[in-house]
């Protein structure tokens, strides 16, 4: 049923791509019945799948002759991430509500992104995971590109050459061990069993790390995260936070650590402390992780902020993949659910509710505009998405981020310690956007202050409500109850840690 | 031999020969007072016809071969009938393009050049001997030179058949040089003999020639493909060809010449010939030690080594500046030139890893024939919006979305296809033929050339984004729609729609290639 999600989303897209110009109205249903539906999926998909293994959804011979099959299936991280994409695509269409310009052309790639992300989430043949990976690069590209806003052609270029950079990597490592292995078939399974030689795993692991953490901004390849976040529509800059950078971090943990699991074996030999694989990326995590939040503190445009916030938050993640024990992958997928919904409310705030009727994102020119009294709710909403992102108990972020610090120091305390510091910075720069953002008590100057009192902003409109409604709540959930998530993730973290297929 | 068998074996050329006479006389001795547009609908729909006649007689022609004496001269089936069948549909396709063209007036002779040239270039596919591949080489490059020119109030036009003639002249001597030496080492214009005669001990010590030899012979056809150092023809021709014309060069000749490429390479890596000499080849090879698995042994003398050492630094250095000097460029014909040189080093890079089998073999038809599909839409999107803008460059794309959604769509999915963006046929091309390479020899050497590939094509994303940015992102100067002609619509519809389908279901293509081939596992056969 799962496979739905995939289908749909393309239709909805070739769908949109039809629509005759100039209907907005019908551009936007319509991409939110087909968001919706993917959703509602993707919520019975991942109920239906409680308790369950790896369940195959589709398995067709695609090209036999090579051994490829069109092969999707799903375990508990996969349906997590699903669910994840169901609900990032939703809240992107429900904040994409004031797009006007060419409506339909922006959903359809919207779609396919979505259609390429859920595919890449539900693809069990490294073939067609790579298939699904490329889709979703190109929509990317042009969502940006002709919607976004500051630097827009550059940054969409940077990201597109960037993605592309990445994936070339790992498709010169998918062609490598799909002739290495001999077992003629390009299935994550077969791959896995296939007793792929060590002095093979120790350079395809590294190449494939690298390649697939490019997108889930691993340091110091995260450089595109910023500027593209930035020059993204708001939709877009959600997607791109919420599940693109998931991507990325879904295929260091379902493609690099599964199938080259002796990739993170020691060296023999120990460089300054550093004597594998996974000390590096652990290295490049945690500096990603105070590297992001200290440079977050520092900038002067508002959504800067939440971009540089991403680059940390993405860093739990790829701490949690590297710590290797039970408690620590779990954290990280928790971690990518939660910053999910995190980032994509953030992002949501900053530009669609405040930049889109501020038109200015600088800190500076914020901080006159008293935006606490003139928009309580974008400045409530902040106060809550900003409190769930620094890690307050009761949100997701939480739960995440302690299994990451716990797993951590099961692995090496001294990681604990560095992301600790991650931690406090955090706070420091959500504080410090959130005040001067939003409750500042800087005067405006005199000429900005007509006596009549200030010009009103427009208001809230519905969908906005409904989006943070939406996501708030489903970082609430997960805060509160955990066990909602956990229990879908652990078993299918312990199968994949335990090596052996997945 | 007798003049039924040659007939027989060449029904295919007797056709498209029979139709483009048929086009002159319809077109010279009919249609003398008719209008432009009525003419080059009758003749290329003569031409397409004729295609159609040829196409049939060559999938229904089974497994025949030309022989003089002992001489193999021709075959049919194989890699011959795919090259040709494809060669046959590509050809259809720039003609139905031609309909709307108007660049000329001379529409009979345009068309009947473009049916002598795929007749050459079916010659080429099927050629096992020097002198039949020259002869066919120098059919399909003329016809080539003519077209090139044939715009003649364009300056331009007859700038870049002059630049082309010239480098083609040199590179046709080159080739004739090469083949001089091979008969002189082997004794025989026979490809499958040269090769035997390869491996006999008594060229042992003539290696050096054989050196000079084959790297004279893929200088000549190094030349036909567009590889580097032999590439500098190309940005010209394709900057001032007429577009049919330029298309017809880009994708016809291309897999003509890659045919012939695969044939050398075939007979090189397969000195068995089963149904004459099968038992003195294999005590020769013997003497040198059965060849047991199927990987590329580098061996210091003879045929194979200096062959495909010489393909691999072409194949890196195509793949090396085609892509980086596209870049640079802001003529589109000219990009999809140097785009073409890019090409042509992966595909060269299959060549120089080439399999026992017919696995690289069908990996390169593949490759061919979907890339030759797709720049002939590209040239024919081309051709539309440089008839509205009277420009190439890639300023004349700006806002292609508002002006023609439809065309818009189709560059969207041709451009992305050519940087090999899934599910798209390039995608699929280019990951099956990277493949091939490996299965054939995973060593660093073959593992780095195929990362230096992949990387470029990550680099060729760039210079297709500048097209398709122009075309969706930047802001229109000038809103007025572009008509297409509904012939013409419906061609690039056809290629597009075709580059999708191709891609989204690559067993199609590829089982329907395999099918030409005897299962034979060339690599088991017992010796004796």
């Amino acid at each position: 049923m799962l496979a739905w999600t995939i289908y749909l989303s393309f239709a909805g897209a070739l769908a949109e791509a039809l629509l005759p110009k100039g209907r907005a109205g019908l551009a936007r249903g319509l991409a939110l019945v087909v968001a919706l539906a993917g959703f509602v999926i993707a919520v019975l998909g991942f109920a239906g799948g409680m308790g369950q293994g790896l369940v195959t959804i589709v398995d067709v011979p695609w090209v036999p002759a090579m051994g490829i099959h069109f092969l999707l299936a799903a375990d508990g991280i996969s349906r997590v991430l699903v669910l994840l994409t169901g609900l990032a695509a939703v809240a992107g269409v429900l904040f994409s509500w004031n797009i006007e310009l060419r409506t339909n052309e922006f959903f359809a790639f919207f779609l396919a992104l979505i259609g390429g992300v859920y595919g890449v989430f539900l693809s069990f043949d490294l073939f067609l995971l790579f298939v699904f990976y490329e889709i979703a690069i190109v929509p990317k590209y042009f969502l940006i590109a002709i919607w976004g806003s500051t630097r827009r052609e550059y940054a969409a270029m940077k990201l597109a050459i960037y993605s592309f950079a990445g994936s070339a990597m790992v498709l010169v490592v998918l062609l490598a061990a799909y002739t290495t292995s001999g077992s003629h078939s390009t299935g994550l399974i077969a791959l896995g069993n296939a007793g792929l030689p060590v002095s093979f795993q120790m350079w395809a692991f590294p190449v494939t790390f690298v390649g697939f953490g490019i997108l889930a901004g691993l340091w110091p390849f995260h450089t595109w995260a910023p500027t593209g976040h930035v020059a993204a529509p708001t939709a877009a800059s959600m997607l791109l936070a919420g599940v693109v950078m998931k991507l990325g971090a879904y295929g260091c943990l379902r493609v690099a650590m599964a199938l080259f699991p002796h990739g993170m074996d020691p060296w023999g030999f120990t460089f300054v402390g550093i004597g594998s694989w996974r000390d590096v990326f652990a290295v490049l995590a945690l500096v990603g992780i105070v590297y992001g939040a200290l440079v977050a503190l520092v900038q002067t445009d508002f959504k800067f902020v939440i971009g540089y916030s991403s680059v940390s938050h993405m860093g739990f993640v790829l701490l949690g993949l590297m710590t290797l024990n039970q408690i620590g992958v779990t954290g990280a997928v928790l971690q990518m659910f939660s910053h999910g919904v995190l980032a994509g409310l953030l992002f949501a705030i900053v530009g669609r509710m405040v930049y889109d009727r501020t038109h200015t994102r600088q800190l500076a020119e914020l901080e006159r505009m008293h935006l606490g009294k003139r928009l309580p709710f974008a400045a409530w909403a902040f106060v809550i998405a900003g409190m769930a992102s620094m890690g307050l108990p009761g949100f997701s972020g939480f739960v995440a981020e302690l299994q990451v610090l716990i797993g951590a120091w099961t692995a090496k305390p001294w990681w604990t310690a560095v992301a600790g510091v991650g931690i406090v910075v955090g706070v420091a720069y959500t504080w410090r956007a959130l005040q001067k953002a939003l409750f500042s008590d800087v005067l405006p100057t005199p000429e900005e202050h007509p006596s009549t009192g200030w010009p009103k902003f427009a208001a809230i409109t519905w969908p906005e409500v409904a989006g943070f409604s939406l996501l708030t709540a489903a970082s609430l959930v997960v805060g509160l109850y955990p066990k909602i998530l956990l229990d879908a993730i652990e078993p299918a973290v312990k199968t994949l840690l335990a090596g052996g297929g997945q | 031999m007798n003049y039924a068998d040659l007939f027989r074996v060449t029904l295919p050329e007797t056709a498209l020969e029979v139709a483009a006479l048929l086009v002159l006389v319809v077109d010279l001795g009919f249609l003398r007072k008719a209008a432009l547009t009525v003419r080059a609908a009758v003749a290329a729909l003569l031409g397409v016809a004729g295609c159609g006649v040829a196409l049939w007689f060559v999938l229904t022609a089974g497994g025949a071969s030309l022989s003089f004496g002992n001489d193999l001269l021709l075959t049919v089936g194989g890699t011959a009938a795919v090259a040709q069948a494809g060669i046959l549909v590509l050809t259809a396709l720039t003609l139905l393009l031609l309909i709307d063209a108007a660049f000329t007036r001379h529409v009979g002779e345009f068309v009947g050049v473009v049916l002598m040239a795929a007749t050459g270039g079916l010659v080429i596919s099927a050629a096992q001997d020097l002198l039949v591949i020259f002869v066919g080489l120098e059919l399909l490059s003329l016809g080539l030179y003519i077209l090139t020119a044939f715009a003649k109030k364009s300056a331009k036009s007859a700038e870049s058949a002059l630049k082309y003639y010239l480098f083609g002249g040199m590179s046709a001597a080159f080739l004739l040089f090469g083949f001089s030496y091979l008969y002189g080492l082997s004794g025989s214009t026979n490809l499958h003999k040269i090769v035997i005669a390869s491996y006999a001990l008594s060229t042992v010590g003539a290696w050096p020639l054989w050196a000079l030899a084959l790297v004279m012979v893929a200088a000549g056809l190094g030349f036909k493909v567009a590889a580097v150092p032999f590439h500098l023809w190309a940005p010209d021709t394709y900057e001032g060809a007429p577009a049919p014309a330029a298309a017809f060069i880009a994708s016809v000749s291309k897999v003509a010449s890659f045919a012939l490429l695969i044939t050398v390479g075939s007979i090189a890596l397969n000195p068995f010939d089963f149904s004459r000499t099968a038992h003195g080849v294999l005590r020769v090879q013997l003497s040198f030690g059965v060849i047991t698995s199927e990987v590329l042994t580098p061996r210091p003398l003879g045929f194979l080594a200096p062959w495909a050492t010489v393909l691999a630094v072409m194949a890196a250095a195509s793949m090396l500046v085609g892509n980086l000097a596209a870049l640079a460029q802001i003529s589109v014909r000219r990009l999809l030139a140097y785009s073409a040189i890019a090409h042509a080093g992966y595909i060269l890079l299959g060549l120089a890893y080439f399999s026992y089998g017919s696995r690289s073999a069908n990996a390169i038809l593949y490759y061919t024939l979907t890339y030759g599909l797709t720049t002939i839409g590209a040239f024919g999107a081309i051709g539309v919006v440089e008839r509205a803008t009277g420009s190439d460059r890639m300023g004349a794309f700006l806002g292609l979305h508002k002006r023609n959604p439809v065309l818009a769509a189709v560059v969207l999915v041709l451009f992305l296809s050519l940087a090999g963006i899934p599910p798209l046929v390039g995608f699929w091309a280019k990951f099956n033929l990277f493949a091939a390479v490996l299965s054939v020899h995973a060593g660093p050497v073959s593992l780095a050339l195929v990362a230096l590939a992949v990387g470029m094509s990550a680099v060729s994303l760039y210079y297709y984004l500048q097209v398709l940015k122009r075309a969706y992102v930047m802001p229109a100067v000038n809103d007025e729609p572009i008509r297409v002609r509904p012939v013409t619509m419906l061609v690039l519809l056809l290629v597009a729609a075709g580059v999708v389908l191709l891609g989204c279901f690559p067993a199609v293509l590829q089982g329907w290639i395999a099918s030409f081939y005897p299962i034979i596992d060339y690599v088991r056969m017992p010796p004796g």
